[in-house]
């Protein structure tokens, strides 16, 4: 006889609840477990009725996109929330604002619409900050990279080392200049910033990935960690190649 | 004058380390008060990772406490893993608080918790790191008092040399009171400097300062005696004991962390103390009397912990949780209280003969059931009556059978090995109680699908305990005891494959014995294993045996005495014991009869339930058991 679990089955799901939020400062640091912990917790603090899995060992019903690996900053990460009472977007916003730590930072919440969250997820708009670094060698190795119809690098994976090609997934890859700034001080001297937009693969292309591949094309090597940070994530637009906002669909034809 | 967050400076070395949310700080309900206000600035440090660190009750309790005084300010501190520390040397970066990210030296106290031994290299990385000199000889004005205390604490002879002070029992009252001795001092203008401040400290009577007491020896190694080398320093130490827990509710705001620690739950002490009486454990000896927190304070402080938190899962802790007075009362309340919203209740710690079918129902209310682990301790009925577990087969078999047939398929059976007068057969004994547990839970459920795990661990004499006196086993004798215990489950083709079995070799017991019951001596040898790369000890991957053996060798080298004579001599009654100055309110007499009714097989009741038997500990320290029952009960709560 198979067992099963005692008790009431848990309430159904009524709602889906899409939470952009942003992961800034120190909490870059945190893993994604660390943040599913913390926004476990967070639910729970704020009293949002989150829908529990049926089973033995039930689950909050608690979802994630894509998230930013450990110590890149984000504006942009996702999750989403099913509820067992519907709930005011508006509200869970600030509750759930609240009860994160300083530096998980929520910025919007939808009631989701058809269709799931992560496939609208095509791109990422990443900035790197790259302390010390030589404008004049970042510019010639941005552009080598650019007209190089394949860069293959190497990433240890858990399954081991694999090598694939960082330069199709990049859209866009631009040089900014701008003033450095870090934790605790004033910005003072120049630094040199870039900007890219890269779609969602698989394997994903990850910013340190272009980096490796700028120093393979180029032999470009800033000489200090890169401070980098998500600004956006969305369904890239195929004029622009830029993301939009992955809420839009959510909102159209709602309320608001 | 200010001081400066080292973050900055920090921040570039963590992208190359592993966790490195553990050194950010941040956590939920974490206080950063503005350093200039304070007076009086304490860095409390858990000496080991900050996974194992931040859950620790005493530092919570007293981070808190210390925090509310207007006066004064307390941050945390954790050991930093080897990646790390090799960068801070690097780069030059000191060791640092989580909270302000302050340099720990600009403190006024290193005040420095000790669970365990296996602590003491991560106090001298630590002072390293921090550019505090390892020894207390060496510091100056500029430098934090460093000051010991946790259940280590009761005898820190071994890291004597290190620290400038130490504190036994419970650190409530006596942290408030250092505070305020070092407020008045600083407002004075620091009169005398840090001399001034420790014989202030130690006079009192409350605080142990190791360099103000000089020990003779005889030449055979043997102590002759501990002395105070100047006036106003009182000859014996005496703990502290906080009365009326309700009148001390903390944790109230527990920490919350970002990163993943070893006990993630709220968990609320639900009383101090234990005096069942068990002859090898030194936390039920030094902590008595029992002292219950009442039902309506533990169900006020569960409700706002889960508040503040968001833990799903709320700890009952205390020494033996199950002989709370009014457990049944608690357990159903709360169960009752928070029905249907996914928050588990559990208690660490369960004797065998305190569990029964209601608190299993309780504790397995919303489908959830922890864990279930009991301590036999011993594996044969002679062997229990040695320790006093005073517990019977019949009652660990009624127990499991009452666990299996509430739905558990699994229970945790922990004993230990070379206790003293132990025998092979007594070891064997536990293969036995092992399959008697399974077939009782087949017998129970009707089903083969009922598991044990039998874990064992080497058996370490603690000072201020009955068996302080026992030689503690050699780790051959504990290794073939346990290789043997391992191929008596094994070899069973009916019960084996239904019995798990986790052990520890006997090696690491013996270098914690040595820390235990060592004595000023032992501090050279603990210095010359961190000067040789000793980290960590408490973590198998770090800890070397022979680097301790080696260390001992040569840091021992001109002494009588060697690691054997530390770990596996029996010592006679009348010999002075390196912690005989300190005092835990056990009367040495009652003990030493303790320990002969141990070789006798001879059995004490719970002075609980039966008369006194005149340990000594409540007419010397001034204190009563207090427990219940108050009759009271938990009312439902209005919202969740």
């Amino acid at each position: 006889m198979k067992p099963v679990p005692e008790g009431p089955a848990p309430e159904p799901t009524v709602q889906r609840l899409r939470v952009r939020y942003a992961k800034r400062g120190r909490l870059r640091f945190t893993s994604h477990r660390d943040i599913s912990r913390a926004v476990e917790r967070a639910v729970r603090r704020a009293g949002i009725p989150v829908a529990y899995s049926a089973g033995f060992n039930p689950h909050p019903k608690i979802s994630y996109a894509g998230a930013a690996p450990t110590g890149v900053a984000s504006e942009a990460e996702y999750l989403e929330i099913g509820v067992h009472r519907a709930c005011d977007p508006r509200r869970v916003r600030d509750d759930l604002d609240a009860s994160l730590p300083p530096g998980l930072d929520v910025l919007d919440v939808v009631e989701a619409r058809d269709g799931g969250l992560a496939d609208r997820l095509e791109g990422s708009v990443w900035e790197l900050r790259l302390p010390g670094a030589d404008p004049g060698e970042a510019e010639r190795a941005v552009k080598e990279f650019l007209s190089a119809g394949h860069v293959e690098v190497e990433r240890l994976t858990k399954k081991g080392m694999r090598r694939f090609d960082a330069r199709q997934a990049v859209r866009t890859l631009t040089l900014v200049e701008g003033p450095e700034k870090t934790a605790g001080q004033e910005p003072v001297q120049p630094c040199v910033i870039l900007r890219m937009v890269v779609r969602h693969e698989t394997p994903a292309v990850r910013p340190d990935d272009v980096l490796m591949g700028l120093r393979l094309v180029a032999g470009f090597a800033p000489p200090s960690p890169a401070a980098v940070t998500r600004l956006a994530q969305g369904p890239l637009d195929a004029v622009t190649g830029e993301p939009a906002d992955p809420f839009d669909l959510d909102r159209a034809g709602g309320e608001r | 004058m200010s001081v400066e967050s080292l973050f900055p400076r920090l921040e570039p070395l963590l992208p190359k380390v592993q966790k490195p949310i553990q050194y950010v700080g941040g956590e939920l309900n974490s206080t950063v008060k503005d350093w200039d206000e304070a007076t009086v600035r304490w860095a409390l440090m858990y000496p080991d990772a900050y996974e194992v660190g931040l859950p620790n009750q005493g530092v919570q309790i007293l981070y808190e406490i210390l925090n509310e005084l207007p006066e004064t300010l307390a941050e945390r501190t954790y050991a930093v893993w080897p990646d790390l520390e090799a960068l801070m040397r690097s780069e030059g970066v000191p060791q640092f608080t989580v909270d302000g990210h302050r340099p720990v030296r600009a403190f006024d106290v290193l005040g420095v918790s000790f669970a365990t031994e296996l602590g003491y290299t991560n106090l001298l990385t630590a002072l390293d790191l921090a550019g505090i000199p390892l020894e207390a000889v060496d510091r100056t004005d500029e430098d934090p008092i460093v000051l010991a205390g946790g259940h280590a604490a009761f005898n820190p002879e071994p890291i004597a040399a290190f620290l400038d002070a130490a504190v036994l029992g419970d650190g409530e009252q006596i942290a408030i009171a250092i505070s305020e001795v070092l407020r008045e001092w600083k407002s004075e203008g620091g009169p005398g400097g840090r001399d001034e401040l420790l014989l202030r400290l130690a006079s009192t009577g409350g605080v142990y300062v190791p360099k103000f007491y000089d020990v003779e020896y005889h030449p055979d190694g043997r102590i002759m005696r501990v002395v105070p080398n100047r006036d106003g320093v009182p000859s014996r130490v005496f703990k502290h004991t906080v009365m009326d827990l309700d009148e001390w509710p903390y944790p109230k705001k527990p920490l919350v962390p970002l990163a993943e620690t070893v006990h993630e739950r709220f968990s609320v002490e639900i009383f101090r103390g234990c005096t069942r009486g068990c002859r090898f454990c030194q936390a039920g000896m030094i902590t008595r009397p029992v002292r219950e927190r009442s039902i309506t304070t533990v169900g006020d402080m569960v409700e706002a912990g889960i508040k503040e938190s968001g833990f799903n899962e709320v700890g009952l802790l205390s020494l033996s949780s199950a002989d709370h007075s009014e457990i049944a009362d608690i357990t159903k309340g709360l169960a009752d209280r928070y029905d249907g919203s996914q928050i588990g209740l559990s208690l660490p710690s369960t004797r065998v003969d305190a569990f029964n079918i209601d608190l299993a129902n309780e504790l397995s209310r919303n489908g959830r059931r922890s864990g279930l682990t009991f301590a036999p301790e011993g594996g044969s009925e002679r062997m229990r009556k040695v320790i006093n577990k005073m517990v019977t087969e019949e009652d660990l078999i009624r127990t499991v059978t009452t666990a299996y047939s509430n739905g558990w398929r699994q229970v945790k059976l922990y004993f230990m090995c070379g206790l003293p007068t132990e025998e092979d057969v007594d070891v064997l004994g536990i293969a036995d109680l092992a399959k008697k547990v399974i077939r009782a839970g087949r017998e129970a459920t009707g089903s083969r699908d009922v598991r044990c795990t039998v874990s064992i661990g080497g058996f370490v004499p603690k000072p201020h305990t009955p068996f302080q006196w026992a030689a503690q086993c050699d780790h051959e004798t504990v290794d073939r005891r346990l290789r043997a215990l391992r191929e008596a489950l094994r070899s069973d083709k009916e019960y084996g494959r239904a019995i798990g079995y986790r052990y520890h070799d006997g090696k690491p017991s013996i270098v914690e014995g040595l820390l235990s019951r060592g004595d000023r001596r032992v501090g050279k040898v603990i210095r010359a294993v961190w000067e040789d790369g000793g980290r960590f000890d408490g973590w198998s991957e770090h800890f070397s045996f022979e680097r301790w053996m080696a260390a001992a060798e040569r840091a021992l080298a001109g002494e009588p005495v060697n690691v054997d004579w530390y770990t596996i001599r029996e010592r006679d009654e009348h010999e002075v014991l390196p912690w005989d100055h300190l005092d835990a309110g056990l009367d040495r007499e009652w003990l030493w009869q303790d320990w002969q009714d141990a070789l006798g097989d001879v059995e004490v009741e719970d002075c609980r339930w039966t008369p006194c038997y005149d340990c000594g500990v409540c007419p010397t320290m001034g204190t009563e058991i207090q427990v219940g029952p108050t009759g009271r009960k938990l009312l439902p709560l209005t919202v969740i």
